[in-house]
């Protein structure tokens, strides 16, 4: 069984409905007086982020609270991380203290995957570097499939800077997983070179995609990505590949527009879009609270992980030689 | 699997997968529908007429028995007897002895269940500890002016002072034979089945009042759209 | 006097021979040799290369000794059947001066184990801004002939002209690591689907076959010599192939490294596979092995890269690239080359002696196992196989993607100008 959750594509298409199942069943709670459930009572939770996100730090806590454990804030601005102490010994130290599980937030990609190999609890990823970011995907498929009814057959649009996004990589990977049909929306500058690999269609034109779309999910565009030229000015970005109200009108009745958060209004979401009842934004946030209980539990909650994992494919390590 | 049919002079058929392991009969779908309605009939005495009363069966076979109640109740007394369901996974006191359990629906009425007397319904009491998870995951959804518990079989062995309330049959057991429950809206057949020892597995592993290979494949939830 | 006699060695995989070796050359090559007063080594069943050659190698010293030393890198060449290492410029202080050289020629010389001959940075402190005193190298103690900022790229163009220009007047050759600085800023991988997949950002190939067009259309312009480091991608083959088609001087060095693996091993994100530049596609790994079957790439170079410990034990954007590569070249070489019927015995001696010795201007070393010739040499056992485990490296660091694997070919005794300083596979 899976001892972790580091990338979407370590997902089943049954390990993902477990998860999204259970997340709904948990939903249930939040109209209870009482949110709580005892399920990890006595266990520890480490949020380790060596990035700031406000975001995403107090919904994993949010979720590890709601289920009685323990939550320990490791930040790396003021500790030992400031100083330079390394991944390693970071690791170490939380094992010395019983840590049952690790989430972490990095700005390299693969840390995970490297924490993975010197703690004995659970590392789950909350994000490293432009690589994956795992629970934010089940978060989108959640949200699709509550306001769709499913995610099977559903055409999803990603648009914005596929290239620098780890949001686009699990979402593309679990949308496929999921049946949904997925097309990539970007400038040429802004889609990495392979990207004719992944199980998904790419267009650089975002009006002629939209009315076949069910759902949009718009990226933060960082405008200091203008100063390594991906594109002329914030100006050009928005007027090409921005959703304004103009193309919203384009979106079928029933499609929705998602966004992970935290949005540049009016670059590539105009204000009036955000604010519009097609945006589920808001309960995207919710959303993550509840999918996030439901990894937790499904990692922590009986003795062993409930999520069976794809088989690794081994790395065709060399030509001839064959070692 | 054969469905149970009504004459005395064959009996009852036993599905195949329990018939390998050696498994009786000793309830079949009549006894169920009768002690069922018995019960409904004590609950609605007990109650004088059950204006207050809430059914929340235990998934996954409490369910179905809670909704047969209920509509029993409500054919004898003319009105909709509020019924639902309570998944008491999260407050099982051996999560940690196997990997992470599917969770069952939790459907509680519109009304909720302050003030009201919720009636507890389950296939199997054995050790009492589901009972107990009851009782906590009830806590948490809100205050009933009591709480009775309504079981299809009590098979003695208490681990906790819990005791039912309205019993179908009860029968006595040794602690390590087996008890299997059918019902049709889960299992396609209909009947309550003992039998022996299972040598195969290990021994404290598991709550036996809801033993794990007594699931023949259940689904996680009902429902949802995929 | 120092008499050593080799019985029933196979010279470079031919039939067995007898070579003596009195003082510190080859005396008498023959059938059934005896010497009075010689040593000897009974190498049945190993073939005898000349000493290998290696054109690129880091020994860290001065500066970074925490990672290697001169005296543990060169045993290390020697135990990898080397007689003759270029130390690279990138130490601390960098070798740009005339001092600096020499104290690592010294060094190498005092140790023993195989000749060093240093390599000068091209630039001031590898700043890529202005030359350094390539003369003043070239005419000290340490003979440099040759120059890079390996580690770095000489990126101006108009810098590496004159470079190019400058040594012609003592023979010198510039050895350019070709990495266009704007296209590879903070690259981890190289830029494919696994780059993209694994959200590491992309080294692409053009980078560094764009320095290679430029620089050996220069060469051919101003009539020089030019080595192209590490090659690694299949354009930069054809490159060089068509440079070489048009009689321009340019030679080329792949590492072991770079003959059998693959990017794909990034997978599991571990910075042992993390090297500058990147390990490539099947398709390069094909074409690099091709290229140095026909001669288009002119040597094997370990690229020997000690790093300590805790500079690979981390996220891979913040590993230090490179591998140790001094025990395992010929190894390495064997399974990708001579395994697969690509190079015989003669074509390894070629790659990994003779032209790097002379694109060097090693007087001494990659000469012909022949009466007269300086007894540099190495015996290997070609059927033997080992276990690369820490305890039988040399080398301070161990960072090398080959730890635990088996691997052909053993190097059993390598001779120095004569000496020992491997026999039975353990320093002499």
């Amino acid at each position: 069984m899976m001892r972790h959750l580091l990338s979407a594509g370590d997902l089943t298409r049954d390990d993902a409905l477990l998860i999204l199942d259970t997340a709904a069943e948990l939903a249930r709670l939040a109209d209870r007086p009482i949110k709580k459930l005892p399920t990890l009572r006595g266990r520890t939770i480490v949020n380790l982020f060596y990035e700031d996100s406000t975001r995403t730090r107090t919904s994993f806590e949010a979720a590890a609270k709601r289920l009685s454990a323990d939550v320990i804030n490791f930040s790396a601005k003021g500790s030992s991380v400031s100083k330079g102490e390394s991944l390693k010994d970071t690791a170490l130290t939380l094992e010395a203290m019983g840590t049952d599980a690790v989430v972490i937030r990095h700005w390299a990609s693969g840390a995970p995957h490297r924490l993975a190999g010197w703690v004995r609890g659970s590392v789950i990823n909350a994000g490293d570097g432009t690589h994956e970011h795992p629970t934010q995907a089940l978060l989108d498929a959640y949200t699709i499939r509550r306001h769709l009814g499913g995610v099977d057959g559903r055409r999803v649009a990603i648009v914005g800077d596929i290239l620098h996004s780890r949001v686009a990589r699990s979402n593309v990977t679990l949308l496929h997983t999921l049946g949904a049909e997925v097309t990539l929306v970007a400038p040429p500058t802004l889609l990495p070179v392979g990207v004719e690999s992944w199980p998904c269609a790419v267009s650089y034109e975002l009006d002629g995609v939209l009315p076949k779309c069910d759902a949009v999910m718009l990226l933060r565009v960082q405008r200091e990505r203008m100063q390594a030229a991906f594109f002329p000015t914030s100006r050009e970005y928005s007027r090409r590949y921005g959703l304004d109200a103009a193309r919203l009108a384009l979106l079928p009745e029933h499609a929705i527009v998602l966004h992970p958060g935290p949005m540049n209004r009016g670059v590539e979401i105009a204000a009036e879009v955000a604010d519009s009842p097609r945006s589920v934004v808001v309960e995207q946030v919710a959303n993550g609270v509840v999918v996030r209980m439901a990894v937790l539990y499904l990692l922590l909650g009986g003795g062993e992980p409930a999520l069976a994992g794809r088989a690794a494919e081994p790395a065709a390590a060399a030509i001839g030689g064959g070692w | 699997m054969a469905r149970a049919r009504v004459d005395d002079s064959v009996a009852p058929p036993i599905p195949a997968d329990l018939l390998d392991r050696g498994f009786r009969s000793v309830l079949d779908a009549s006894d169920i529908g009768r002690a069922l309605t018995r019960i409904a009939h004590e609950i609605l005495e007990r109650t004088r007429g059950g204006h207050d009363v809430v059914l929340l069966g235990i998934p996954t076979r409490g369910v179905p028995l809670a909704n047969r109640l209920a509509e029993r109740m409500s054919h004898v007394e003319s009105r909709p007897i509020p019924v639902g369901s309570l998944d008491v996974t999260m407050y099982r006191d051996d999560l940690r002895l196997r990997p992470a359990r599917t969770l069952g629906r939790t459907d509680i009425p519109a009304a909720g269940v302050d003030g009201a007397l919720v009636v507890l319904v389950d296939d199997v009491l054995f050790s009492g500890r589901t009972i107990r998870a009851a009782l906590d995951a009830l806590h948490e959804v809100g205050r009933p002016r009591a709480v009775q518990l309504a079981v299809l079989v009590d098979r003695g062995h208490r681990e906790l002072p819990i005791k039912a309330d309205y019993v179908g049959k009860n029968l006595p057991t040794s602690r390590a034979e087996q008890v299997a429950v059918r019902l049709t809206e889960i299992d396609g057949v209909e009947g309550v089945f003992v039998g022996p020892a299972d040598r195969t597995r290990t021994a404290g592993a598991d709550d036996p009042s809801h033993p794990p290979q007594y699931d023949p494949g259940v689904p996680a939830l009902h429902g949802g759209a995929r | 006097m120092n008499r050593w006699l080799l019985r029933g060695g196979r010279i470079l995989g031919g039939d067995p021979a007898d070579i003596l070796i009195a003082g510190d050359s080859i005396a008498e090559i023959g059938a059934g040799l005896t010497a009075a007063g010689a040593e000897i080594v009974d190498a049945g069943g190993l073939v005898v290369l000349p000493g290998l050659v290696d054109l690129h190698t880091h020994l860290r010293e001065p500066g970074r000794e925490d990672a290697e030393t001169i005296e543990s890198g060169t045993l290390a060449a020697a135990l990898g059947g080397f007689t003759a290492v270029h130390a690279m410029a990138n130490t601390d202080p960098v070798a740009d001066t005339a001092g600096v050289v020499e104290q690592v020629w010294l060094a190498g010389h005092e140790a023993g184990h195989c000749d060093v001959a240093p390599v000068g940075a091209v630039t001031v402190g590898l700043a890529g801004e202005r030359l350094a005193e390539l003369g003043a190298m070239a005419d000290s103690h340490a003979r440099v002939r040759v120059f890079s900022d390996d580690g770095r790229c000489v990126a101006d163009p108009l810098l590496m002209r004159r470079a190019l220009e400058y040594v012609k007047a003592f023979d010198g050759v510039i050895a350019q690591h070709a990495q266009e600085p704007r296209l590879t800023e903070d690259a981890q991988l190289n830029e494919g689907e696994v780059s993209a997949r694994l959200g590491l950002a992309g080294w692409p190939a053009a980078a560094e076959e764009s320095i290679i067009a430029r620089d050996v259309l220069l060469a051919g312009h101003v009539g020089s010599r030019v080595h192209i480091c590490h090659v690694s991608t299949a354009g930069s083959v054809e490159l060089i192939r068509w440079a070489k088609a048009r009689g321009i001087a340019v030679t080329a060095e792949v590492t072991p490294h770079h003959l059998l693996l693959t990017d794909d091993l990034a997978v599991s994100y571990d910075p042992v596979f993390k090297v500058n530049p990147p390990l490539r596609t099947a398709a390069d790994v094909a074409a690099l092995r091709a290229g140095l079957a026909d001669g288009t790439i002119d040597a094997v170079a370990t690229d020997h890269a000690p790093h300590p410990v805790e500079a690979k034990e981390c996220e891979w954007a913040a590993a230090a690239p490179g591998m140790i590569g001094l025990q395992t070249a010929l190894s390495v070489v064997a399974l990708a080359m001579v395994e697969t019927g690509l190079l015989d015995w003669a074509g390894v001696a070629d790659r990994m002696s003779i032209r790097p010795a002379r694109i060097g201007r090693l007087t001494t070393h990659g000469r012909p196992i022949a009466v007269g010739s300086p007894a540099n040499l190495t015996l290997i056992d070609p059927t033997a196989r080992w276990v690369v485990e820490p305890s039988v490296l040399v080398s301070k660091s161990r960072n090398t993607p080959f730890l635990g694997k088996e691997l052909p070919v053993r190097v059993v005794h390598t001779f120095l100008h004569g000496t020992p300083t491997v026999l039975d596979g353990k320093p002499a």
